[in-house]
This record gives structure tokens, sequence and C-alpha cells, in this order.
């Protein structure tokens, strides 16, 4: 896969397709790979990998390559397609200026995840038939890439590619036996005090790094209100033990029907929070309410939230969904 | 030396938290994190936390004064919290290094004296690292992970722990433990040895700080900073996540009645680090991110004796949510550059 990805990269640059390659490059040790922008064959045949450790989405960054001369080229997973289409929907990205290859996902991993099973001090990883070998300071682990998938990839949502030029492998469909609600569905199932203590104690753990924020492809504005002097609400720190609870919450109200449930927020969490479970709480609500609806599924959707049909839900739903016993 | 059977860990926790406030290393959702002893919790086997122990000295958040106003007066009210005696319990090499970056920094005219107070009140107890990780360089620090610096250093050796006073504020923490028990040296010599032989084997021991602590002009105006940024996203992970990191912002906020002055830490990653009534002096995230670096490898050490504002314990390596680091910014900065 990487052998072909490179190959097309390099092609797609020497010809003056495209003008630079957006991937994923290299680091320290097998695992620490970095989004990268390559605008050279050498750069690509000597710093470009691809493997099931590349798990950033590199959708986000294209808001600012496609406003450079020239196309760029970019891979995308399933799950960064859907983005990248949500991106060009909301004209945040130039679809004229983008080269998007669509590669296969067989689902990622990452140092956090392959860690917390207690593999301490990597060295070196390499990738056999679906299996890690992964040499530490203390000893050769093997374990297969399925059993340290990240949560979002245990609950893919889709194999196929919303948006793309071409395609490397094959295309996949979308998966509709995905349980990535269930967990949902089990915190709406606790009382509204055993519900609201769940999620303080998650919140509670912020840090207000702003990376879920920043990283996510839903959250482009020029200027984020948080960041804004003027806007009277911006805070570094927490004014009240709530505040940070409420930064949450309102981001989460602010991509509700746009959020294409990536999960790029809950991997950066340097704090472990589940952050996707509160996105993916709405998408659920929408689902119900509105009909079946995935954002970045067809370029130029409009979400249910920015549209009106006769049959959508009335306000008093609230009362019949539970809400009645706390009013 | 003195020793004492790590099943007999939660006695000497117990008798420690019976004098004075203790914070161990344990296990939280988000990693292990410095936290409070009470009965019953025991000490991470990560080997160190995700924050960093300076939280303890100079914390996130903290309020510094209140303004009441009344009329025309305005009342000025020292909120300040009375700080009792504390002990911080396993603390590494590296962070207790990163005390003294902190301390050239507040307790340097002008003297925080809110830091100060917390300073003078904690007492820490080190722990070697027997077993380091791949992103641990602090070697390059000239930091030694086998003799960890603080009041009291201590090492783990098989199933006992051994405790060696360093300071006057250790040798009284010490006294009149009953649950410790005199110990012979050997089984810490044998523990420093098993660690540097592992320190040798570790990816980034060669890693060098020889080429920086000088030649800020030339470093400053590399043309390598634009290829080590393009990915950062500006968020402050690294910073809050650092040992060493101290910058921090004041604000006020209004209660509706009066004032309340707080700082909180800042980061200079962040659009509006520093900003003044012009605007942000560094307006891209390249500027913003080579002030980080230029801060801990130029810098600092420049002002300061040569020390690193740096102090290699790996969290940003682990932590940065693109795997952009201290590490790779050394090695791409220092490329075909003499030591």
């Amino acid at each position: 896969m990487q052998e072909m990805m490179k190959k097309k990269a390099i092609e797609l640059l020497q010809s003056g397709e495209v003008a630079r390659v957006l991937g994923w490059k290299k680091g320290e040790f097998d695992y620490d790979i970095t989004p990268a922008v390559f605008e050279s064959a050498e750069e690509i045949e000597n710093e470009f990998i691809y493997n099931s450790l590349c798990s950033p989405n590199l959708s986000k960054y294209l808001v600012k390559e496609s406003r450079k001369e020239g196309k760029t080229l970019i891979f995308l997973k399933p799950c960064d397609s859907y983005s990248l289409s949500q991106l060009i929907t909301e004209h945040r990205v130039i679809r004229e200026n983008v080269y998007a290859v669509g590669i296969e996902c067989y689902g990622k991993t990452d140092a956090d995840t392959i860690k917390e099973k207690g593999i301490k001090g990597i060295t070196k990883i390499t990738e056999n038939d679906g299996v890690l070998n992964i040499e530490t300071l203390y000893g050769t682990e093997k374990i297969p890439v399925y059993e340290v998938l990240r949560e979002r990839c245990v609950n893919c949502k889709s194999k196929k590619h919303p948006v793309y030029d071409e395609l490397i492998g094959e295309e996949g469909e979308t998966v509709d036996d995905c349980e990535r609600f269930d967990e949902v569905a089990k915190i709406e199932a606790m009382t509204p005090e055993e519900r609201f203590a769940f999620f303080r104690n998650e919140l509670s753990r912020c840090i207000r790094c702003n990376a879920c924020r920043n990283v996510c492809p839903a959250c482009t504005c020029e200027k984020c209100v948080f960041d804004n002097d003027a806007s009277g609400i911006a805070q570094k720190a927490a004014s009240d033990s709530f505040e940070e609870n409420m930064f949450h919450i309102i981001r989460a109200f602010h991509v509700a029907g746009r959020c294409t449930d990536c999960g790029e927020c809950s991997r950066v969490c340097p704090q472990n929070i589940p952050l996707h479970l509160l996105n993916r709480k709405f998408i659920k609500d929408i689902n119900e309410l509105y009909g079946n609806y995935q954002a970045g599924e067809n370029i130029g959707n409009r979400s249910p939230l920015t549209d009106y049909t006769q049959s959508d839900a009335e306000p008093n739903i609230v009362y019949e969904r539970g809400g009645k016993d706390n009013a | 030396m003195l020793k004492i059977k790590l099943s007999k860990l939660p006695i000497l926790f117990d008798a420690l938290s019976d004098k004075n406030k203790l914070y161990i290393p344990a296990d939280t959702k988000g990693g292990a994190r410095f936290l409070q002893y009470e009965n019953g919790m025991t000490m991470t086997k990560e080997l160190n936390t995700v924050r960093s122990p300076k939280d303890l000295f100079f914390p996130q958040t903290e309020n510094l004064m209140d303004f009441k106003l009344e009329g025309k007066k305005i009342e000025v009210i020292d909120t300040r919290e009375e700080c009792e005696d504390f002990v911080i319990f396993g603390v590494r090499a590296c962070d207790v290094r990163s005390f003294e970056v902190l301390d050239r920094v507040f307790l340097s005219e002008p003297i925080d004296t809110y830091y100060k107070n917390r300073r003078e009140h904690g007492v820490i107890v080190s722990l070697a690292c027997n077993r380091p990780e791949e992103t641990c360089f602090c070697s390059t620090f000239d930091i030694d992970c086998a003799n960890p610096e603080g009041d009291v250093a201590s090492y783990i050796c098989g199933d006992e722990m051994y405790f060696e006073p360093l300071t006057e504020k250790g040798s009284e923490l010490l006294l009149n433990l009953s649950c410790l028990s005199e110990g012979s040296e050997a089984p810490v010599y044998e523990c420093k040895r098993n660690i540097y032989e592992i320190k040798s084997k570790l990816p980034l021991s060669t890693l060098s700080a020889e080429k920086f602590g000088k030649n800020m002009t030339e470093y400053f105006n590399s043309d390598k900073w634009d290829e080590l940024s393009e990915a950062c996203l500006g968020c402050g992970t690294c910073t809050f996540v650092c040992p060493t990191c101290q910058c921090y912002d004041i604000k006020d906020f209004d209660t509706g009645n009066g004032i309340k002055r707080f700082r909180c830490w800042d980061s200079c990653m962040y659009s509006d680090f520093t900003k003044m009534a012009h605007g942000n002096p560094r307006v891209s995230q390249k500027e913003r991110f080579r002030q980080r670096f230029m801060h801990k490898l130029v810098y600092y050490p420049m002002n300061n004796d040569g020390l690193f504002s740096c102090v290699g314990c790996g969290r940003c390596l682990s932590k940065c949510p693109i795997s952009m680091n201290i590490v790779k910014v050394m090695k791409k900065l220092g490329e075909g550059k003499d030591e």
C-alpha cells in the first residue's frame, strides 16, 4: 500500500498535476507519525510513511493548503474523506485545488492504545500481515492490529469514500452493523444524576489545552469565540469548576449536524476524555428525530438542523423524551 | 540507608500523611497523576505522571487577590491560602530538576511569594527510574535517573524500597518512622547498575544539547522552522504537560460586586499569548512554535548559566497530537552544526 501511494505521489508531483502532497511523515520511533506537506520526490522517497499507525486525519490541513498555488494531493482514509466532504460542503476547502486519493483502511492504532496494553519502551514497530512486531527495551511483543484498534475503528461506520478523484485499494461499504451508538445508549439509560456525575467526572480532567478543538475538522472558525478577548467569554482558565464542562458542551452543540464522527477529539485528548460521546449523542438524536443523517456523506447535503421539513420534530419532543421528570 | 518492604508501603504512606499532606503518583482514567493520598490509595506502576508535579507549586489557576468596591473605596483582600507542609512522593529525577528551572524564574527578584510559599513547605521524595522508556532523554541535560536529587532519594530494589536522605528537610522527614528499618547499600548499587545498563540502550541516549544555549540569531532565523511547525495545531498540550513551562496570564473576573484577580497557565502556542494593545507580537503559528523551543533551548540557558529549560521527561513526545516535539526540533535544527 505504502509503495503504491509513494509511486502515485511522485508521479503526480513530477507530472506537475499537483504542487504538493499531504501525507504522513516518519518520526523518531515508528509510531510518532506527523502530518506533513511533501514537495519533492526525494522527500516522499525518504520520509513518507503509511501503515496502521497513521491515525491523524489530514483533511483539516486542506483549509490552508487548498488556498495555495496549485493542487494539493491528499491521501484520505474513508473517515477522513467524510471530513473533507463536509469541509467542501461548508466552503472551507476549495475543491478544485484538491486531488483526493482515497485509500482503503482496515483500522488504525497508535502508541497510546499499544501502551495501554502495558507495552512500554517501544524502540521499533514493524507490521506483517496485520500483526505488529513490537521491539521494546524489555523484550519483543507480537500483537495483531485488530487487538489494538482505536475505539473509532472498532466501531467503524464506513469503509467508503464520499469524495475522491481516484482510489488505491478497494472501495468499501458503509458498515450497517456498526455499534457506535451502544455506549451512548448506555449513558442514556442512566438516571439524570448518574449521567451528570458521569460527564462531570470525565470532563473534570480537562486541562483546556484546546487540542480537541484545534484538531476538529468541524472547528474551522477563523477566530474561535473562546480565543477572542473582545467576546467577554474568552478564558484561559475556568472561573468555576463547571466552566470546562460548558466549553465541551457548547463545542458539541456548535458542531452538531456537521460532526462526521471522525473521532479525532478523543484521539488527541491528553487526558483520555471520551469527547466523541457528546458528539455521538447529537448524531443519535438527529437520526432518531429527523431520520438517519450522516454528515459528510454527500457533498452539498443540508444538515437537518439547518433545514426544514414538515416532518421535523416539534420542540415539545423534549417532554416525551424524559425531560419531564426534570422540568 | 533506610528500607521498607513494598507490601508495607501503605503503612509508610499512612504515617507520612498523618503528619503532612502527602501526594503520590496514582492511576486515574486520564493516566497517572499526583493525588493527595488517602488511605487505600496505591502508587502507580507507570513510569511518570501525565501532568507534571509542577502543579503542586504552580497550579493551573490560582486566586491572587480580591478587590471589593464600596462607593469610591476599593478594598484589596489577600486571598492566598495558608500552605501547610506537604510531601511529594515518587518524583522522577527529570521532574526534580524542573523545580530548579522554575526556581530560577519565580525565586529571583521580584520573588513570586505565592510560589515561594509552596516551595518552602514542600518536601520532595524522589524515585530512581528502574524502567526508563524510549521517550526519555534526561541524560541529554545531565540528569541521572539512577541518582535522583530532592530531599530524599528512593530506590525500588526487588520487593523493597530504600530511602536516602539528601537534605536536612529529608532527614527530618525520615526521623521516627518506625516502619523503616536499616538496610545495606548493596541492593541500591545493584539497582543503579541495572538502570545504567538500560540507559545506555535508550534510543535517545546519544542526543546532545551541546549545540544549543548559544547562536541565538542563527537559530532564530533558521529556515527549518517552517517545516517543523507546519503540522502544529496550536494547542497547548505540550506546554501544559511540560514540567518547566512557566508562562502565565493574569486576569480579572468580575463577580458582580467586586473583582477576583487570578492567574492561570498560558501557552506560547495560543493566538493571544502576550497580546498587548497593538496585538500579538507573534502573528503566525510558526513564530509561536519557534518561541517555545527557542525559550527552552536558547533564551533560558543564555540567561541562566547554561541550564536548559527542558529536562527530557518525554511528556511532549508522548502527548503531542501530531507527534512534533523538542527532540525532532533539536535534531533538525542541529543538522550540520558543529558542537
